[in-house]
């Protein structure tokens, strides 16, 4: 089980968390103004890369933080001090 | 017997008695069930698994594939080694044919576990790993450490000198300095069996006093120091697997530990100079002890040439004789030596498990014949013979260099790597527990295998309760050399957790039953227990179903509660649904943008139906809205729900809105909510809270009052789940109970009925009302639920919106909520069944059948007088009045299309 870096409470177990999901897909200011195509993008798309990878952390079963952290998808490692 | 005096450290002050196949015997504590029963010359125990050929003992640990026995007293164990058992009185036991018995009887042992934290976790209390803890705790840190044999010390023998001190003094002599310290914890009989992620350790404790058999111990530590030695490896030949063929170093082992001399006539072979010691020493315990060495100058025969040891040189054991036990060990020259104990030394295998379970890397090592840790990792040192450092002095500098205490250097030669001798195939074992031959492995390199884990897996070798510890590197070898590639190129099977046989007790410790996942139940959960409520598990909580009286079923029962909401008045517990307290200057605007329809134009003082959708534009939940002032309103989800919709809400506050003032807070358990339902529901609540002027005009539907009983403050809301006309009771779930109890007092003259989530059900589907999990799943919109109505035209956007012009959004053939009336009036249809086209002929056509959609939900309909159901159809509100087919077991059962609302559709009883 590994250790999570909470900004908040720092390292807690993995099991205190939910997966958020790649991180900077922000909602678009104009949905309205997208093509299917686009807005298909933002909904269903999203990078699966190999290597580091900016995610969105949920703290849930702890201080209920949202935050953003870079791990490495080859070997799970968060990069240290990447959590914000 | 063989028990020697002035040997072992067992106590031999107490006896403990015991059976094994039926036979009495009796041992001492310190002794395992292995030593005791070797005590008495005994090393059969039952039959291998395929070709029931004898087993016995062969090792004196873990690493024994053999030597499996069923415990029956004092509880029911399958299939545990009994090397590694300790003796305990009234032990019974049984040899087993390869498999052992499950118990057929609950095991009433309490399982436990802790949690531990700490800068270094050294596992294994050998010369290395105390000399590591010892090194650590002098620097002031945390340290734990755990060894799984029931004392520490490791291998040493007390013949070894440290520091001046005999070996097992100077080990003793360490536990004392770490008890002393105060910042160690150190745990013998404790396997440390998992190594994952980021220090994190699994221990299995076999505990001999407090209230648990097994404790679990899951250890965080920064560091941690893998000191668990190395284990002999055997070399084959034919019929190794006789009973009486053991490692060497479990007779040594067994001498110094128990006072046990395995045998009285021994031949040892060897490959390596470990087996000098065990010769020497049974030697000198008063066994007949020849060696039979592979190399052709035994580089360490000193000893046993001063002791008029025989020692035959360039020489090779190739077959056991014998049927039950060893009789004889027949020489590569035709020779047989006469023995009763034929020892095997083929040098030794790290045991480099917990650096393997977390992906370090292992090199082949020619020098040991095996393979050991081949790279750095962080936070994971191993050391000593684990490290493949096998001698005293330079397994104590490995593990902690300068620090390391004095030992006289013994030089070793590298061990002459030998996988087997020549010999039959077929008769030469290489897992002695899977009865996997040399045979095995050539037809899966005859059959094209030519990786070690199909090798494995084709010939179960190293699949058994030993994980392959004995026979592991073998195969390798021994395929290495059938395919004619360097082992090294092939590399060895994986390690993984669990080092060890864990029961499934130990891992569940407490969370068993009740504790597996928590029970939430309401405050009224006594009350209806006392009133015969049969439950149902809606999440976590436990939900009264229906309340039957006596002689009836849940359908009878469900038909009554129906009646009484529908003609009378009823009331149920509804304090398990999710309840949010939304707070802040900008309440209004998130809920406007998380729910489907305009929630900031609501006036305090009423209430809304609201729907929430993802950026998919499928519906995710529903629930009512109340203003309960400009900057707050009481937000309440589906049962199931409650924490999915506030994590939502925390969501897109912090990850997109932060710039909006406002707070969320979960109030489900603070709030009970009582709905009482039906024409008569009036009177109750007007009996009951007489300064509220509950006429329609004063206190209409979709309104909310504030109101105050005894000095309790309780909230009346117009919300109607049932069609009927109906109030919410909201009140602090302390008084709760005190409340049921005024209205249910106050419903006696009309017959007030408690119902419970089925009667729910039922009446919330008369009136087409969808259940979020139930009649959708994750792929239904609002549109296709026929709620159109909720979704605002005014709002510029919300999240969903934009999903809902999708092209697949807007496709006409999309399954839409409809009911289903069985043409019969009789069918029940089950929840789930597939929905056909009309089938004149009244069968199936050949698969495949296209499927129009599913029946969601399904009750018979006491307002109705007949069975309905609710179903998700491809273009289901464009073929209302038209017939389908529903598959129920071998029939086509025919059901009429119909609206959803079958229960007053014009809304009169609810808005009167
Ligand atoms: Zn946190």
């Amino acid at each position: 089980m590994q250790l999570i870096p909470c900004p908040w409470c720092g390292p807690r177990e993995q099991t205190e968390f939910h997966y958020g999901g790649q991180a900077d897909v922000a909602y678009p200011d104009d949905p309205a103004a997208l093509t299917d195509e686009q807005w298909a993008h933002f909904v269903f798309f999203r990078d699966n890369p190999k290597g580091p990878f900016a995610e969105r952390w949920f703290h849930s079963a702890g201080c209920r933080t949202w935050f953003r952290a870079v791990r490495d998808t080859r070997t799970y490692a968060f990069l240290p001090g990447s959590s914000a | 017997m063989t028990r020697l005096d002035g040997h072992g450290r067992i106590d031999r002050s107490r006896t403990l008695r015991f059976v094994v196949d039926d036979v009495a015997y009796t041992g001492h504590p310190g002794d395992t069930l292995a030593s005791a029963l070797l005590a008495h010359g005994v090393h059969r125990l039952g039959t291998s698994v395929k070709l029931g050929r004898p087993r016995g003992i062969g090792a004196a640990w873990v690493e024994d594939p053999t030597g499996l026995v069923q415990i029956e007293e004092p509880f029911p164990e399958p299939m545990l080694l009994a090397a590694t058992v300790e003796l305990t009185d009234g032990l019974v036991a049984r040899g087993v044919g390869g498999r052992g018995r499950l118990a057929q009887v609950p095991d009433t042992a309490r399982h436990d576990r802790q949690h531990h934290h700490c800068d270094v976790l050294v596992v294994g209390a050998g010369p290395a790993g105390l000399a590591a803890a010892r090194q650590a705790a002098r620097a002031g840190e945390d340290v734990v450490l755990v060894d799984d044999r029931s004392e520490a010390g490791g291998t040493l023998t007390g013949t070894e000198t440290i520091d001046g001190r005999g070996s097992r003094d100077w080990a003793a002599d360490v536990v004392a300095e770490l008890a002393a310290s105060g910042t160690v914890l150190h745990l013998q009989r404790t396997t440390a069996f998992g190594h994952h992620d980021d220090g994190y350790v699994l221990a299995l404790e076999r505990r001999t006093s407090g209230a648990s058999r097994q404790r679990v111990h899951r250890i965080r530590a920064a560091r941690v120091v893998v000191a668990t030695g190395a284990i002999e490896r055997p070399i084959v030949f034919e019929d190794n697997d006789r009973p009486g063929v053991m490692l060497a170093s479990a007779a040594r082992d067994l001498l110094h530990r128990q006072g046990v001399r395995a045998g009285s006539e021994v031949v040892v072979f060897t490959s390596d100079d470990a087996a000098y010691a065990t010769a020497a020493d049974l030697h000198d315990a008063g066994a007949r002890v020849t060696v039979v060495d592979v190399r052709p100058t035994p580089p360490a025969a000193g000893p046993c040439l001063e002791r008029d040891i025989v020692v035959h040189g360039n020489a090779v054991v190739t077959g056991a004789e014998g049927e039950d036990h060893v009789t004889g060990a027949v020489l590569g020259d035709g020779r047989t030596l006469p023995c009763d104990l034929l020892l095997v030394s083929g040098g030794w295998n790290p045991t480099a498990h917990l650096f393997s379970h977390v992906r370090g890397a292992l090199r082949y090592d020619p020098e040991l014949g095996a393979f050991r840790p081949g790279e750095e990792l962080p936070g994971t040192r191993v050391v000593g013979a684990a490290n493949g450092v096998l001698d005293l002095a330079g397994g104590l500098r490995d593990a902690v260099g300068d620090a390391a205490p004095a030992v006289v250097e013994q030089p070793r030669t590298p061990t002459t790597v030998l996988w087997r001798v020549p010999g039959d195939p077929a008769r030469q074992f290489v897992d002695l527990a899977r009865d996997a031959t040399v045979r095995d492995i050539e037809r899966a390199v005859g059959a094209g295998m030519t990786s070690v884990e199909h090798v494995k897996r084709y010939t179960t070798i190293g699949t058994a309760h030993d994980q392959g510890r004995t026979s592991g590197v073998i195969a390798s070898g021994i395929t290495a050399e059938l395919l004619g590639r360097p082992i090294e190129d092939l590399g060895t099977t994986t390690f993984r957790p669990p080092y060890v046989p864990v029961a499934f007790a130990a891992l569940a410790g407490r969370e068993r039953g009740d504790l597996y996942d928590p029970v939430r139940t309401t405050v009224l959960h006594d009350r209806h227990v006392a009133a015969g409520a049969v439950f149902e598990d809606v999440g976590q909580w436990k939900r009264a179903r229906h309340y039957p009286r006596a002689g009836e079923d849940m359908a009878a029962a469900v038909l009554r509660e129906c009646a009484a909401a529908r003609t009378g008045v009823a009331i149920m517990d509804g304090s398990t649904l999710g309840k949010i307290d939304v707070q802040g200057a900008d309440a209004g605007v998130l809920l406007d943008r998380l729910y489907t329809n305009l929630m900031s134009s609501l006036k305090v003082g009423r209430v809304r139906y609201g729907v929430m959708c993802g950026n998919d534009g499928m519906m995710i939940d529903d629930g009512t809205v109340l203003r309960l002032a400009d900057d707050r309103f009481l937000v309440t989800t589906t049962t199931g729900n409650a924490a999915v919709v506030l994590e939502w809400m925390e969501e897109w506050l912090q990850t997109e809105w932060p710039d909006l003032a406002v707070h969320v807070t979960s109030v489900t358990d603070q709030w009970a909510v009582l709905p009482v339902v039906g024409p008569r529901s009036r009177d109750v609540i007007g009996a009951v809270f007489g300064d509220v002027d509950v006429s329609n005009d004063a206190f209409g539907f979709m309104t909310w009052q504030d109101t105050v009983l005894d000095g309790v403050p309780v909230r009346l809301a117009r919300i109607s789940f049932s069609g009927e006309l109906a109030y919410e009771v909201h009140v602090d779930a302390r008084y709760a109970p005190a409340l049921w109890d005024r209205l249910l007092e106050a419903g006696r003259p009309f017959d007030i009925t408690p119902y419970g989530t089925e009667t729910m059900h039922v009446l919330r589907a008369e009136k087409g009302y969808p259940i979020v999990g139930q009649d959708t799943d994750g792929t239904v919109t609002p549109q296709d639920l026929g709620m159109s109505w909720v979704i605002s035209k005014k709002k510029t956007d919300f999240v969903g919106k934009r999903s809902f012009a999708r092209a697949e959004n807007l496709n006409p053939q999309r399954k839409e909520l409809v009911s289903l009336l069985p043409t019969d009036a009789a069918t029940t249809l089950p929840e789930g069944s597939q929905i056909v086209e009309f089938r004149a002929d009244g069968a199936l056509p050949p698969p495949p059948v296209p499927m129009l959609g599913h029946v969601t939900s399904s009750y018979r309909s006491a307002a109705l007088g007949r069975p309905f159901a609710l179903a998700l159809l491809k273009a289901g509100r464009s073929r209302v009045g038209e017939v389908v087919h529903v598959p129920v077991g071998d029939r086509l059962v025919a059901a009429e299309i119909a609206p959803t609302v079958l229960v007053d559709p014009e809304g009169a009883r609810r808005d009167g």
